[in-house]
Order: C-alpha cells, then structure tokens, then sequence
C-alpha cells in the first residue's frame, strides 16, 4: 500500500502560536479585547476541571463512563463561543466544553455518564442536541435541521440562524456523514460540519479512516473545507465565526477539520499504551491549548497574577460542586422505565407498568432482595 | 485435558484454532487489530496473523458488512467483530437484502459464509446503545443462522463450527458473561463437538422447562437451584435460528410446563415464537399457558435503572409460579 496522503502538511489556519504569539490570520482577521480573551481562558480552564473531575468521579465509581475531552478544550470552546443564542449545535458525546458554552450544567452531563438519564437537557431551549453515541448519526439530523431553517426563511442577512454537527475523526468513515455532507451540498444548507480530528477512533489512527486529509473531502463534495489549528482558541473561534456567517448568509456548507490530539484515553474504559507512544502526547502537550493563551496574556501584560489566580479559585469551587452534584443525583424510580415512551396513552405499556408496580410491591415488607 | 478458560478467552482460542485451520477465515472490524477489540476477544491475532488477516476497519459497518460479503464471494470467511449491539443497526441494510439473501438469489451458486460476531445484551452499566438484545430481528430474517453461547466450552466449539457455516451466522456474545470460566477441551476433536444447532439440556428435571439462551441461562440455573418447591429442567437453546424443537418439545411433553426468559423486549421476541410452535404441538400435554419472562416493550433504560428492566432471578422465579398458578 502506498504512503498515505493523509499526513501531508496542508495549511493549518493559526492565529495564536503555541509559544503564545498572536500571528493573527489574513483570511481571518479578528478583532477581539483583552476581556475576551481573558474569558475565553476562563472556559479552558473551567472544562478542563469539570473533565478531570468527571475521570476521578468514574475511578471512584460514581459514574460508569466518561470520555474526557482533554486537549480538545480549545477546538471546542472555539468554536461554542462562535455560535449566536438562536444557532442550533449538534454533538457527538465528547463535547462537554460546546455544551459548557451553551449553558448546559456539568451535573446534566454526569448524569448521562452516572446512567440517572439518556439525555437531560432541553436541546430546544438550550441549542444544544442530546449526546448522540452511533457514529455519524447527527451530522445527518444537523443537515435535515439546516433544511428546515431553509424553510423558515430564517437564512440570509444579520439574524440568520446557522446549524453545526460535531464528530470525530472516524466518524468521517460512516455512511452516515457522508450522505450528510451531500445532502448538505445539495441542499445548500446553512451547516457547519466540524470536525475534531483528534488522530485517534479508539485504537485505529487517521490512517485507518482517511488517505486524503479530511477537510480536502469537501472539495468532493462541492462546498469548502479548512484545517485549523484545533489547539488554538483564537482560530477555532476566527474559523467557525465565519463559517457559521457563511451559513446564515445563505452560502450553504463548510466542512472545518480541527487538527488536534486525544491526550486521554478514549473513555476511562480505555487503554491507550496498547497501542500508542508515549512520545506522540509528549509532542501534543508542547502545543497545549490552554498553556498558548497564557503565555499569551503573560507576554503581553494582559493578565495579571491576580486574575489567574482567580481562575484557578474558581475552577476548585467549580470542581467541588461537580463532586457534590454528581454524588447527590437521584436514582430513577423503577417506574420511569415506563415513561414517555410513547406521547400518546399506549394501553400496553400501561399494562406492563401496572403489572410491574404490582410486582415490586409484592416485595414491599419482605425485605426481599432483587438482583441476579 | 482441559484448559481453563473465560468466555471471551474461548471465543479467541476458537478464532485462533479456525484461522489455523483455514487460510481462508479472517477477522474484521473495530479496533480488533492492535487493540484487540474492545473486549479483546481478537487479543493476540493480529501479532501472530498479521494485517492481511485482521483487518482494522474504518468506523462504518455497513461497510464492514458489505466488504465481508465480497470477501465471502472471493472465497474467504470473514469473520466480522460488531463492536457492541447497538452498532449493528448502521449494517442492516448489506445484512438482510445481501448476507440474508445471496444463496437464494443466485440459485444456489452463490455462498457468503460470513460470520458476525456481536457482544450483546445489558448488565454491565454501560452508556445508551450498549446493551441492546437485538436477536428478534435476526430471527425475523431468512437465511441468516443466529447462535449464541453460554459457556466457554460452546464458545470455543460453536465459533469454530460457524465459521465452518456455509451460511451467514449471527453469532451472539453474552458480555456481561465473558469473565465466566470452565474447562474446555481443546485438543478434542471439532467433529466430537455437540453440532450448534442443538439445544442442550442443561440440568434436567421434571415439573417445569426453563427455557434461555446466552446471559439468562446462568440465571436460569440458578432459579432451578433456588427453588426448592419444583423440579426444574433447564434447556440451553444455543441455536436461536433454526431452534431445535425435538429437544424443547420432548421436555415439555415430559414437564407439561414451559417458562421461556430472555433479554429481548417481550413483544414479537424469540419468546413468542416458541410459545408459539409449542402451543401448536404439545398443546395436550401442557398443564398451563406457556409464560414469557422478558424485558419491558420499551427502549433499554439508562444503566441505574437496568436491574429492574431486565429478567432477573427473581422474576424468572415468578415467571415459574405463575406457571403453577394453573
Ligand atoms: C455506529 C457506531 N459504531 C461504533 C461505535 C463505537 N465507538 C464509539 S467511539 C468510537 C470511535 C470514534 O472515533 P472518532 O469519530 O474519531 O471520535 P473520538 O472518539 O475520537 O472523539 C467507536 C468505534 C459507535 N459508538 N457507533
Ligand atoms: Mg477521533
């Protein structure tokens, strides 16, 4: 087999360098304050402490998963702070910092990874779909949404309203996104596909999923694609904001590649030192994407001691509360198996819960023990 | 002399033994590589067989599928890892207008002998699409041949004599069963092996039949064991599709009872069916309905709640005295 194309160095659109020297961008210029940036460190850190307290939760057995996005902080707080109040987000299951950035409470997201719910939050209210786990699935209900905003009318000018789909490097093997990528060009759909390329599904590397860099697939399909710095808050932000624009502006579809690393496992069931080097997280960790923002600040006296400091306060109270939250979540009644599973009355699953009421209550005063 | 060995060990062993064997048999899918799959039931292949022959896969299983039946065309048995239950379903289309249909369509000139291993079924408090039971469906379809295992020794065996199939076979791992141990001989021969259509009485008694396949059999024994009131005859089904009927119906004219339990939501299950045929040819010998013991009709609930959605041993002990209410 040939050497694969995948690896070829493409442009990679950066704004802030790993050393934290702001380049900025001519195709991306982006005029942001100091106060911004300073906020935007504040999501870095603020994610990254609900993910490391989420990994300790599970080792001590408080939740049954979890998929840490640690490294991908800043391709997801990029691109979640690019998004308008009445823009729609479409995640895969790793994107807890999108999810931060759309107002969902950490303990909603603990309580799918404690098994207490499948979902939680209202994605209506909130812009931000439920958790999706098959593969591929949401980019498709992303595109279908975009269409319907088509319909609406709601595309063109100032207060058009844009869709995004999240997904993983694998994920671009499925059929599923693909059809989606077509539809979307077909259809001239206000949605943004993003991509975290985090070089990993699992244990098979890109080489495994893709010959061509993933963003060059949209040129397939007819419609732009861009690999940005996934590490870099700045360009994830520039990139999406424009894409989004784009979008709600009537100029259909983009695909954006965000190059970066799965510094963890894949979930806390995973393994990786059976089939990664070490060397490859050594080499990721000097292009952290929170140490450049602030080295960022330091250099340029925008931050003081003070303010990190206070980021840091926060992030242990933050971390705190997410124990506590997550410790104190309530079990579902037995019966809730039963709920809204249908929205109209269904005699037979009535039935069913009647019966099972029935059931446990024979138990009730027996002190019997169920379980296998 | 026997070895002593995991679910999940046996399975591999059996892999290992079948690509001994043939040439011809290789493994695909998820992470089965390197990894050696999620459940690492393909650990160690992939060092001792090499790329060619295990074969990490792109994330896509129609794909996976799909190219499995080619492969089956070209003259290899494929045998294909479904990383959990759950992500089967993106494969339904290459599995039941291709894999199902192949013989019949070409007259017979065409053989796809795929095997689909899937880890399947609940209890291991997993995440949303983990733990899924989805052999109705596998039932429902012509040509496909659905076995599921429950001890090592048939794990061992039954993976071999799959992919030795001529046909497609759906080959069901109970999960939250893996990590249970036996002796298996594996130096036996495979021809000495019980063939994966047959049903195995596995601990035999006299007023009810207890019917289960893959995780509820172990479940099953245990009822038998706890309850002290009836004598309990426990059958191991192993082949789901085609079911081996003289084992279940001699039981049954003999016990004059059947209780069937599975983990498959309850409507239009593998339960029904068996009801079903069993209605129709014991009906003078059964003393009560046949009773079905299964999970809810509705989506497998979030993993706090699964203890109380799926059979377990004291609804299968209900399952029994309802069965005595008559
Ligand atoms: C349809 C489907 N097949 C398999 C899986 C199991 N699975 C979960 S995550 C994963 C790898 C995903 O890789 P990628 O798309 O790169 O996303 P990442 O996890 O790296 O964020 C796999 C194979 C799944 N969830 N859905
Ligand atoms: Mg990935």
């Amino acid at each position: 087999m040939s050497d694969t194309t995948a690896h070829e160095e493409p442009e990679l659109i950066q704004l802030l360098t790993p050393e934290g020297e702001l380049t900025g961008h001519p195709d991306y210029p982006l005029d942001i304050s100091a106060e911004e940036v300073r906020a935007l460190y504040r999501d870095l850190v603020l994610v990254r402490r609900v993910d490391s307290e989420a990994v300790s939760l599970q080792r001590q057995g408080e939740l049954g998963l979890w998929a840490s996005l640690l490294g991908q902080e800043a391709a997801q707080i990029g691109s979640g702070r690019a998004l308008r109040d009445n823009d729609m987000a479409f995640p895969s299951y790793r994107e807890h910092g999108v999810a931060w950035c759309r107002g969902i409470a950490p303990k909603e997201l603990l309580g799918m990874f404690r098994g207490v719910t499948n979902g939680g939050w209202d994605p209506h209210a909130l812009g931000f779909h439920l958790y999706t786990i098959v593969i591929g699935s949401q980019a498709l209900h992303a595109t279908g949404y975009a269409m319907g905003v088509q319909r609406d009318g709601a595309v063109g000018g100032e207060n058009g309203t844009a869709v995004i789909s999240y997904f993983g490097d694998g994920a671009t093997s499925q059929g599923d996104t693909n059809e989606a990528f077509n539809f979307a060009a077909v259809n001239n759909a206000p949605v943004v596909f993003f991509c975290q390329n985090n070089q990993w599904a699992i244990s098979e590397p890109l080489e495994r999923q893709a010959r061509v860099p993933i963003y060059r697939r949209a040129a397939g399909f007819g419609f732009p694609g861009l690999r940005v710095d996934g590490n870099d808050v700045l360009a994830c932000l520039a990139v999406t904001r424009a894409a989004l624009d784009n979008a709600r502006e009537g100029n259909g579809p983009t695909l954006i590649e965000a190059f970066t690393y799965r510094m963890g496992a894949h979930t806390t069931n995973d393994d990786p030192t059976r089939y990664r080097e070490a060397a490859e997280l050594d080499e990721w960790k000097a292009k952290d994407p929170i140490l450049r923002v602030r080295r960022y600040l330091e250099k340029n006296g925008l931050a003081d001691e003070e303010f990190f400091a206070s980021v840091d306060a926060e992030a242990d109270k933050l971390g705190e509360q997410v124990r506590t939250e997550c410790r104190s979540l309530p079990d579902p009644e037995p019966l809730d198996i039963f709920h809204e599973v249908y929205a109209e009355p269904n005699t037979h699953i009535d039935q069913q819960r009647a019966e099972f009421a029935d059931y446990l209550s024979s138990f009730e005063g027996v002190g019997a023990e169920g379980g296998r | 002399m026997g070895t002593n060995l995991t679910i999940g060990k046996a399975i591999n062993a059996g892999l290992r033994a079948a690509m001994e064997h043939d040439p011809k048999v290789l493994v695909m899918g998820e992470d089965v590589g390197k990894l050696g799959g999620v459940f690492r039931v393909t650990d160690g292949l992939y060092k001792d067989f090499g790329a060619d022959r295990v074969i990490d896969t792109p994330l896509a299983e129609s794909g996976i599928v799909g190219t499995a039946i080619g492969m089956a065309l070209r003259g290899y048995r494929p045998v294909v890892e479904i990383q959990f239950d759950g992500f089967f379903f993106p494969a339904t289309n290459q599995t039941f207008t291709q894999l199902a249909k192949m013989r019949r369509r070409s007259a017979g000139k065409l053989s796809v002998p795929v095997v689909m291993r899937i880890p399947y079924g609940g209890g291991i408090g997993a995440v949303e699409h983990h733990s899924e039971s989805p052999e109705a469906y596998f039932l429902h379809t012509a040509g496909l041949r659905v076995v599921t295992v429950a001890n090592p020794e048939d794990a061992y065996w039954m993976i071999q004599q799959a992919i030795r199939s001529e046909d497609p076979v759906v080959f069901l791992e109970p999960k939250r069963r893996y990590y249970e141990k036996a002796e298996v001989d594996t130096e036996a021969p495979i021809a000495e092996a019980t063939p994966m259509g047959v049903a195995r009485v596995a601990r035999p008694g006299t007023d009810v039949t207890l019917l289960a396949y893959g995780p509820m059999v172990k479940t099953a024994l245990q009822a038998a064991e706890a309850d002290t009131d009836h004598s309990i005859e426990v059958i191991d089904l192993r082949s789901l599709s085609p079911v081996d009927y003289t084992t279940v119906f001699e039981s049954v004219r003999k016990t004059g009872r059947l209780v069937v339990t599975h983990e498959a939501t309850l409507t239009g299950g593998p339960g029904a069916e068996i009801a079903a045929r069993v209605t129709e040819e014991c009906f003078y010998h059964l003393e009560s309905p046949v009773i079905r013991v299964a999970a809810f009709d509705t989506p497998y609930p979030q993993s706090r709640l699964e203890e109380h959605y799926l059979p377990d041993l004291d609804r299968v002990l209900d399952g029994v005295d309802r069965a005595f209410a008559y």
